[in-house]
Order: structure tokens, then sequence, then C-alpha cells
């Protein structure tokens, strides 16, 4: 054996030796891609449960550096949910083959796309090419902003949990009808309090809210970008504040990682307001649950349509 | 129903006459009778497809009636036939294209650029394999021909976090080696890595790769590799033997300093044959990168800092020229470094800048080509490069990019170059994001 071959032997005995014994880990280790899942998660797991999420909720989930830091995480996950239609193509595929981890391999059974459980909008039909911008031709991703969704997603949760923890199935289930119920409550009030602005038009930034408005009753006429993540152009922003004089309309919807000196423009020239609205929770400090996100959101609209009236 | 016609019977014939009587318990029958029927009908049409498709052959004997069957709560709809044939193409690998299109201007000196190029043509296939293992396959096209860049089988579930690839594939040696031309933040590849580590081709060879992570700190990524290869890479290393493998080793730490901003500290050996006598060629390398981006304003702004140094321990044999029985090999020790810094100044904007210093032996071939003949023993004679470059890039979408490079080379041999480059890149189709 020459002398490079014994170097590669040695490394490899290193690297072999480094090798621990198997994490043991009394609860489930679920890592989710987004806090929205994160928050669905927590409400059916508890504290039978440890969740991690990757994309914080005030950054683009479609732009996500993927970090090392996070394959320590993916490492010991026991789950992986991900919200699918491609929106974490850019940065989790690198990150789920560098985690060493068999179970959270697209496939395996710690991996869960969770668009499988839920209505998707927006899906394209006919061709789909790239000059329609960064098109998402599995449908729109965006499509945990609908409550009914938030609910599959939970009810997904618990059977997942069940399958993985058999011993705490029963609390999951539990768990499922508990938050369904409190759900129901909540969506009787973010109805009531919208009910009075339903058919309201309005413009919003980038498309991620077509299941809130849908669910809302409020009507998306333009954007601010001319196509998904094209940024705004100053011929398209022009077309935009003629539409909201012409159709009277006072809002735009502007997800927290954009920048709202075009939004501003436009309502400005358009006499209308910027609503910063969260798409996610962790958006801001005080959306620490998935109830928080539509509390706030829905909250500010209601403020900004009686002022704008 | 049969049990309480009879009753009914029973209460009422007292009261009425016996014809009366009669005629009532004849109606009665003939009402059970058509119950009867009417019962088989229903039985009939929930029985399945099948079997109310079976010949009615009359039974022989009266059959009692059938027990009444729960209705059915709900019925899902029966789905008829398979997928359509273009599932079939599920299974496909995701194809991409990435061309990459390069001009030059300007005095280059030795390094000959031509004026326009299709510099690069990459075809993508990515695909899982198994649940076992993924596959990804590069392939070049040049002017001059095709390669297989990268071509490699990844297994994603061996036990002990381990991780094994097989195949050719760029070696974990620093930073720039593993990365592919389209990710470069640049239109060329640094100076020490041309001069030392074999250009733009690099260190790109088939065999093996063995990785882990690796116990540290907590919030620490710490990953080792280990590879060996057949020991070919053009200028780097060559094997004449199978003896004459070649191996790498990789060390990097990672760490978030802020939730914005992150460290990845490496350390790289690598040993193999040389390729210019008779003897190894040894390189260490030390690479530092710091990444910025606030998380609210990802898309708009972001740093990256890049450095490598990188040492050699090359065996040589003098050139023909000055070659004697009395000088059968030399080592030489060139030493080369690059430091870049790249700022994202809007969304679609970044601009950038990068020192070069790079030594390499006279006459040494180099990725491209800047060298002329040399007279002397290139131990007696390590040239060094000196250069420097300011890149602006302007993104009109995530899937292309225009480049613009003004280079400043002053070359060992005492020519100085002066050019601007420019590069057009584009992608299409299903192009995996690429590792961190």
């Amino acid at each position: 054996m020459n002398i490079p071959t014994k170097l590669h032997v040695w490394a490899v005995l290193v690297l072999a030796a480094a090798a621990g014994a198997a994490h043991a880990a009394s609860k489930l280790n679920v890592v989710t891609s987004t806090q929205d899942l994160a928050a669905l998660a927590r409400e059916i797991g508890a504290d039978k449960v440890n969740v991690d999420s990757i994309a914080m909720g005030y950054q683009d989930p479609h732009f996500v550096e993927p970090k090392p830091s996070f394959l320590l995480k993916l490492q010991k996950a026991d789950l992986l949910a991900v919200v699918g239609l491609q929106l974490e193509i850019g940065w989790l595929p690198p990150l789920q083959t560098q985690s060493r981890n068999a179970k959270i391999q697209v496939g395996g059974a710690g991996y869960m796309d969770i668009s499988q459980f839920c209505q998707v909008l927006e899906i394209p039909t006919g061709q789909v090419t790239r000059a329609m911008g960064d098109v998402h031709p599995l449908g729109n991703p965006h499509y945990w902003l609908d409550p009914d969704n938030g609910r599959r997603i939970a009810k997904a949760f618990a059977d997942k949990f069940g399958q993985l923890d058999t011993a705490d199935a029963a609390f999951f289930a539990q768990r499922y009808v508990d938050f369904d119920q409190r759900l129901t409550a909540a969506v009787k009030g973010w109805e009531a309090k919208m009910a009075p602005y339903r058919g309201r038009k309005v413009i919003t930034y980038h498309r991620s809210w077509p299941n809130f408005c849908e669910r809302f009753g409020l009507v998306v006429v333009d954007y601010v970008e001319p196509r998904p993540g094209i940024p705004p152009t100053p011929s398209h922003t022009l077309e935009v504040i003629n539409t909201m004089k012409r159709e009277g309309i006072k809002l735009i919807l502007v997800e927290p990682y954009f920048d709202l000196r075009t939004p501003n423009s436009i309502a400005r020239g358009a006499g209308g307001e910027v609503a910063q609205l969260m798409p996610s929770v962790g958006g801001v400090k005080e959306i620490t649950t998935y109830f928080q996100l539509f509390d706030y959101d829905i909250n500010l609209l209601v403020n900004l349509f009686q002022k704008v009236k | 129903m049969f049990m309480l016609a009879p009753a009914l019977l029973g209460l009422f014939a007292h009261q009425l006459p016996a014809q009366d009587t009669t005629e009532l318990l004849n109606r009665m029958k003939a009402m059970e009778e058509r119950i009867r029927a009417l019962e088989a009908e229903v039985q009939a049409l929930k029985a399945p497809p099948a079997a109310a498709a079976a010949p009615a052959t009359a039974p022989s004997a009266p059959q009692p009636p059938a027990p009444v069957a729960p209705a059915p709560q709900e019925q899902a709809p029966v789905a008829l036939g398979g997928a359509g044939g273009a599932a079939a193409k599920v299974l496909n690998p995701d194809i991409s294209a990435i061309g990459d299109f390069i001009g030059a201007a300007g005095y280059g000196a030795n390094r000959r650029i031509p004026s326009l190029e299709m510099h690069e043509s990459e075809l993508g296939f990515q695909e899982v394999i198994d649940p076992y293992a993924r596959a990804d396959f590069f392939i070049s096209f040049g002017e001059q021909g095709v390669t297989l860049e990268e071509g490699f089988l990844t297994f994603t579930a061996l036990p002990a976090a381990l991780q094994v690839k097989v195949g050719k594939m760029r070696a974990a040696f620093g930073r720039v080696n593993t990365l592919h031309n389209h990710v470069l933040p640049w239109t060329d590849r640094p100076l020490v890595t041309q001069n030392l580590v074999g250009g733009e081709d690099g260190i790109d060879d088939a065999g093996l790769s063995l990785s882990r992570i690796l116990p540290a700190p907590k919030g620490i990524f710490l990953e080792g590799v280990a590879q060996i290869f057949r020991g070919d890479s053009e200028n780097v290393f060559a094997a004449a033997r199978r003896n004459d493998v070649s191996t790498v080793e990789h060390l990097h730490a990672y760490g978030d300093l802020s939730e914005s901003t992150n460290l990845d500290i490496g350390g790289s050996y690598a040993r193999g044959h040389s390729p210019f006598g008779n003897g190894t060629n040894q390189l260490y390398g030390a690479d530092l990168t710091l990444h910025w981006k606030p998380l609210r304003r990802a898309i708009y702004h972001s740093f990256v800092g890049r450095s490598e140094l990188i040492w050699a321990r090359t065996t040589t044999t003098p050139p023909v020229s000055t070659a004697s029985l009395a000088i059968p090999k030399q080592t030489i020790t060139p030493f080369g470094f690059y430091v870049s810094g790249d700022y994202q100044f809007g969304r679609r904007w970044f601009f950038g800048g990068r020192f070069d210093r790079s030594e390499r032996g006279c006459g040494l071939a180099t990725n491209p080509a800047t060298t002329t003949l040399c007279t002397l023993p290139p131990a007696q004679t390590l040239l060094q490069d000196i250069g420097g470059s300011l890149i602006l890039t302007y993104w009109p979408s995530e899937f292309s990019q225009i480049r613009g490079q003004l280079r400043r080379t002053h070359y060992g041999e005492g020519l100085t170059a002066n050019e601007l480059i420019f590069q057009f890149m584009f992608s299409m189709g299903a192009h995996g994001a690429h590792p961190f």
C-alpha cells in the first residue's frame, strides 16, 4: 500500500470512528420548511414533539440560503414537512441530500409534502413557460392562508404523528379535535369581521394571497409585480395606478420582505394605502401561532378598510 | 311487515262479514307478493354490476326474501383506467441546460481568449435512483469538444450519518474547485486556481468520496471529506500506473455569527503523482467564506467575502534545454491566494472585486495557458502573477445574468494584460440548487 492509499484509509478510519451511537430521542423530531407548518405541528404535537423550522416568517420562502446549520436540524429529524408545489425547490433539495437522513428523503417515511392534503389554487392550465415569470407549474403554494387548509394540515399532522408514534396516536387525535373546534370558532369571528368588506378589490405585490382573498371575499385585481418574481417596472407601476383610480381600489397588500418604495409610490399616486400583511407565522414578533396570524392580518385589514372607506 | 298483516287481519276479522274477510285476505296476500317483488328489484339494483349482469336464470324454487342490507353511507366515484401515457414521463430525470457565452476585448498578453465564444453549454440530468441513492450528471459542451464534468451517484441512506459518492466529480479541495462555471461570481477563475489547481477543469476525476458530519460544539457544523481518485487531473495530477491514485481531504467548519451573518472556514490537502516530473504533487489549502444576508431584505442585499490560500509542493523535471544527468528532479513550492468581495446592492444588481496573486514554476503548464517557454530550471525561477478585477453583474431574472469584468493582470514574464470580459449566462429547465 503506497502513501496516498494509506492516507485515504486513515481518513476513512477517522470518519468512521467519529460515528457515534444513534441519537436516542423520546420525542418525535419534526422539522418544517416554514414557520406556518411548524405552528400547526405544535398545535397537534404539543409537548410530545420537538418542532423546528427552517425559513423565518419574515423571509421570502422562495429564497432561503441552504446553510449547513440547517443540516444539523435535518440530520436528526424524524419528519420533514414541506409546503411543496416547488416553493422550496431553490434551497431544500441539496439540504435533504446532504442531511445523511434516509427518513426525510422524498418518498421516505418521514417526508411529508403538505400540499397533497390541501386545496390548491391557481394551478396553471395550458402551456407554462418562464415567460410567465417565476410561475409555480403545480399551483400556488401559499395555500396555508385559508383556515380550511390549516384544518386539513392539522389533520394530516395528527394522522402522521399517530403513525410515527402510535403510543400517542389518541393524544394527537384529541389535539386535532380540540384544534378543529377552536379554529371553527375563530373562523366565525374572522368572517364576521370581514363580512362588511366582502367583494372589496385590492392590489397585492406578489401572488401570495389567493387562498386568503378567496376565503374572506376579497378580489385581487392586479399585482405590483408585472409577473411573478419579476420586479416592478415603471410602465407596469403606472398601469397599476391607473387601474386603482379607475376601479376605486384603495388597498395594496405587501409582504414584509418586499421593498415598500414602489407600493408607497403607487399608493400616493392612486390615493390608497399600503397594508404590510403577514403571510406567515413569525412575520412579526407577536405572531407566534396560526390563530394569531389571522388575528393580526384581519385586524389590520379591518382598520385600513375603515380608514379608506 | 309480514307479521303486521296477520295481526291487522285478526283485529278486523271479527268485525267484518265472512266474504269481506276472504276478500281482504286475498288482497293482503297480493300486497305481500308485490312487496316481495319490489324488494327483489331493490336488491338487484344494489348488487354490484357484475352480479346484476349475471344471466337471470329462474330459480327452481321460490327464494326466501334477501335480508335488507344497510344503505351505504356515500359511495366514492369509481376511478376507471390507469394514469395517462404522459404519466410515464414523471420518472424522467430533471433536465436542465445552461449556456455561458463570453466575449473579450483588450490586450490579453499570453492568455488567448477568443473575442467571442460559446464558452460552455452544460447539460444536467438529476434524479433519485432508488430509495437509497440519487444521481447527478453534468455534461459540458465546449467549442472544442464534450466532457463529462461530473457524473456521480450519491448514497443518501447510509448509517452513521455517512455519505458516499461514486463517479466522476469535482474534488472537495477548497471552494472554487467545487463550483461549476455558472455559479462563479466572476467570468473566470482566480490566478491561483489556474496556476496551481488545474484552472477551469480543476481537480475533477473519477473516484470515491466519503463524508460525514462530525461532532462539534453546539451550533457549529463540522464536516470531514475523504476522497480517492484515479489520479488524472490535467496540470495537477497524472497517473501512469494504477498505484498513482490521488487523494483529497477536506475539513470545514461553519457557524452562524448572527441571523444574517455566517462564516465558513476550511482546510484541504491533496496529493497525487506530479504531471511535471517523477514524484508527487502536494497541495495545501485554506479557505474562508463570509456571508451576510439580512433575512428581511434577503432578495435585495447581500455580501459574500471569499479567500483561498494554496501552497503547492510539486516535483518537476528540468526543461529539456537544461536537462542533464546531474539534475534528476527538483521540487518547487509555489504559493498563491485570492481575496474577493461581492455586494448585492439591488434586487438585480451585484458589484464585486477580486485581488489575485500567485506564483508558478517557470514554463509549467497552466489552464488556461498563460506561460511562455522557459529556459531555466523551474525551481530557480518561480514567476509571480498579480491581478485584479472589478465585476458588475445584472440579473434580468433568476434564470439569466449579464456580467462585465475589467481585469488587469501582470504576468511573471513581464507582460501586463488589460481586458474587458463580458458574459451572458442563461438557464432552462429544472436545474437543481447547488449546495451552500
